[in-house]
């Protein structure tokens, strides 16, 4: 029983970076614009979030810093994309290095020359309820919370329709870059909150191999998840679950697997997913037009 | 010759970039600035340093340029370069032939293997429709812990370290090793101040095997119906098709000559460089500035080798200002995110005139 409250928990713990991260690819795809820079934008999150907390001694406070640190990169990525109307997965590759190499720069300004910030003292993280970080409650809400602005508002319509067909949309009278901005300032806010979740709450500080693909990994969950904000986030909790799966086998004394090995895992597994759900693709018709 | 100017134009956005960082963190960038230039020019050995730097550049962004050339982005070059050096450094390591055989074996081997890895994210394509953008960058993290996995197993591993046994000296080619601790070489270079400078770092083969993919690439992209093919199929893979090209063979290939050419990368590096593979706690980035690489010299063999030479250069002299200016040599990743952005949004540069 121990066992299943122990990966229960540790699955919810693991997949909460994955749905903010997800939940905002979601929007910005559903929009119309390719994001492949969640990663980059989740690694500054994480590190502005760490430094935030650090310098106020609020955690919320950093959580908040994290989401903006990922909304300025957004704003980069939504520029080159809907202004410049560039190639969208090269603007996001730009991202990526320009996230990593912002967080890294800044975090040797702030910490005399470290790499990763110190440790965080356990009253600025994140606190918990009922054994589990307040942020794995609000990334639950958020799922609800785009579902509903998805299926029940006029803003959600708005925003597929500059994805599905923006020419369709913008003779409707839909100001269509509006939409795809809205899409993708909220997509790197969101990223920046997953990076601030892993840095404030499941560990506590930023480090540069923090995120390590996870950003990649949200991304494939959007596609398993069919861009369905409830999708999305069961896909989370199933790449969650991998990642608790590899802590919790770790963990056994008498069955050696290679924890390199084990670590393949969650990736392996993306990768099978794709190959087993690329074929009834449901992808946003104008996604990086 | 607008793409070239774009390339100029980008880079130069991006030491504005660079500067405004530095500047807001209280760095001087005129400062910093020199101390890059004098780094990377003001003795030879810099030089041969920077020759060494951007010898995997060359290869990953010539692995990542032939992709781009027909249709495909290959992110995945990071971890094709890693199962090149795994390659490189195993069989490296057993065998024990002379150095003729030796050396082209080991690099076709890895070539090879590096090849087949490239050619998985080819074929999910082709047979799957899978994104090769998503399949390369889990392959990218499968082929790091494949390979730090590697690493530990018993016979490959340096006893109680985390890298592992050097690789066999019949495969090295680092040059004139040996020529330099002779007496005669010692004779020699006493006498010519430049040469005992140049040649003072552990100079390698590999700038030639880079040169040689270059005009090889050139050649199958420009001189042959294999590359016209090739590049048929990435301009329009329907009418391709239609033409009797078989397209999924076509993407599969293409993507396995790119992994070959990261995978070259990683060889010459083993071979030539570190001599072994250590457990990597992240990318070290040889594949992602392969992109840049390919950018900057507009997905051209010869635009490549230059914009290799520059890469490795910024990569060089960048380490610098950490150790003079304690000022973070990560100001080099923003400046080449930096570039990819700028090249990823030509029309900021319309005012060059429309596509000339």
């Amino acid at each position: 029983m121990t066992e299943i409250i122990f990966l229960f928990s540790t699955t919810l713990m693991y997949s909460t970076p994955l749905i903010f991260t997800a939940l905002g690819g979601v929007l910005s795809e559903k929009s119309g614009v390719i994001n492949i820079g969640l990663e980059g934008m989740m690694t500054l999150g994480a590190f502005a979030a760490s430094w935030a907390a650090i310098t106020t001694g609020n955690p919320w406070l950093g959580f908040l810093a994290g989401g903006f640190a990922g909304l300025f990169l957004a704003t980069i990525h939504a520029l080159a994309s809907i202004q410049f109307k560039g190639n969208q997965v090269v603007s996001g590759v730009a991202i990526n290095s320009l996230g990593l190499g912002l967080a890294i720069f800044f975090c040797r300004i702030f910490f005399e020359g470290a790499s990763m910030t110190p440790p965080l003292d356990l009253e600025k993280k994140i606190p918990s309820f009922m054994n589990q970080y307040a942020t794995v409650y609000i990334a639950f809400l958020f799922t609800f919370l785009i579902w509903f602005i998805f299926n029940k508002t006029v803003l959600g319509l708005r925003i597929i329709s500059a994805g599905e067909h923006p020419k369709a949309a913008g003779a409707a009278g839909i100001k269509v870059s509006f939409y795809r901005y809205v899409g993708v300032l909220s997509s790197g806010f969101l990223a920046g909150l997953g990076g601030a979740s892993l840095s404030l709450a499941i560990v506590s500080n930023f480090r540069p191999t923090l995120i390590s693909g996870q950003g990649f990994i949200a991304l494939a969950a959007m596609i398993f998840g069919k861009w369905n904000p409830v999708g999305t986030m069961c896909a989370c909790l199933f790449f969650g679950f991998s990642q608790a799966l590899v802590v919790y086998i770790g963990g056994f004394e008498n069955i050696q697997i290679s924890s390199q090995l084990l670590a393949i895992l969650p990736y392996l597994l993306t990768l099978i997913i794709l190959v087993g759900f690329m074929k009834k693709t449901t992808a946003p018709s104008s996604l990086g037009q | 010759m607008r793409k070239f100017l774009i390339s100029i134009l980008s880079i130069i956005l991006s030491f504005l970039v660079g500067a405004l960082v530095l500047k807001i963190s209280g760095i001087s960038p005129l400062e910093a600035y020199s101390v890059m230039w004098d780094g990377a020019f003001s003795q030879p050995n810099y030089l041969s340093y920077i020759i060494i730097r951007s010898t995997p550049l060359v290869l990953t962004g010539l692995s990542v340029a032939f992709a781009f050339r027909t249709g495909l982005f290959n992110i995945g070059s990071e971890g094709q370069f890693i199962i090149g050096a795994l390659s490189a450094a195993y069989f490296g390591m057993i065998f024990h032939f002379s150095p003729w055989i030796q050396i082209p074996l080991v690099m076709t081997l890895a070539a090879l293997i590096a090849g087949i890895y490239g050619g998985i994210s080819g074929y999910l394509k082709a047979r799957f429709g899978v994104h090769e953008v998503l399949s390369t960058i889990m392959l990218n993290w499968v082929a790091l812990y494949l390979s730090n996995f590697a690493v530990f197993l018993e016979g490959f591993r340096r006893p109680d370290m985390e890298t592992t046994e050097y690789i066999h000296n019949n495969s090295s080619i680092t040059l004139l090793s040996d020529w330099k601790v002779s007496d005669l070489g010692i004779e020699w270079l006493n006498a010519h101040p430049f040469w005992q400078s140049f040649l003072r770092p552990p100079v390698n083969a590999g700038i030639f095997i880079a040169l040689l993919a270059v005009l090889i690439v050139w050649i199958i992209l420009n001189k042959t119906t294999f590359g016209f093919k090739l590049k048929a199929v990435g301009f329009n893979p329907v009418a391709s098709e239609y033409a009797g090209i078989n397209t999924k063979l076509k993407i599969t290939q293409s993507m396995m000559i790119a992994g070959a050419l990261s995978g070259l990368a990683g060889a010459t590096h083993v071979m030539g460089v570190s001599k072994n593979i250590a457990v990597l706690a992240t990318h070290e980035g040889y594949g992602f500035d392969g992109i840049a690489v390919s950018l900057i010299g507009s997905n051209h063999p010869v635009g490549v080798l230059f914009s290799g030479f520059f890469l490795g250069a910024l990569k060089y002299s960048g380490q610098k200002i950490q150790s003079s200016l304690e000022a973070p040599s990560e100001v080099i990743g923003i400046m080449i995110g930096a570039i990819i952005l700028f090249v990823a949004i030509p029309k900021i540069f319309d005012f060059l005139g429309k596509k000339a």
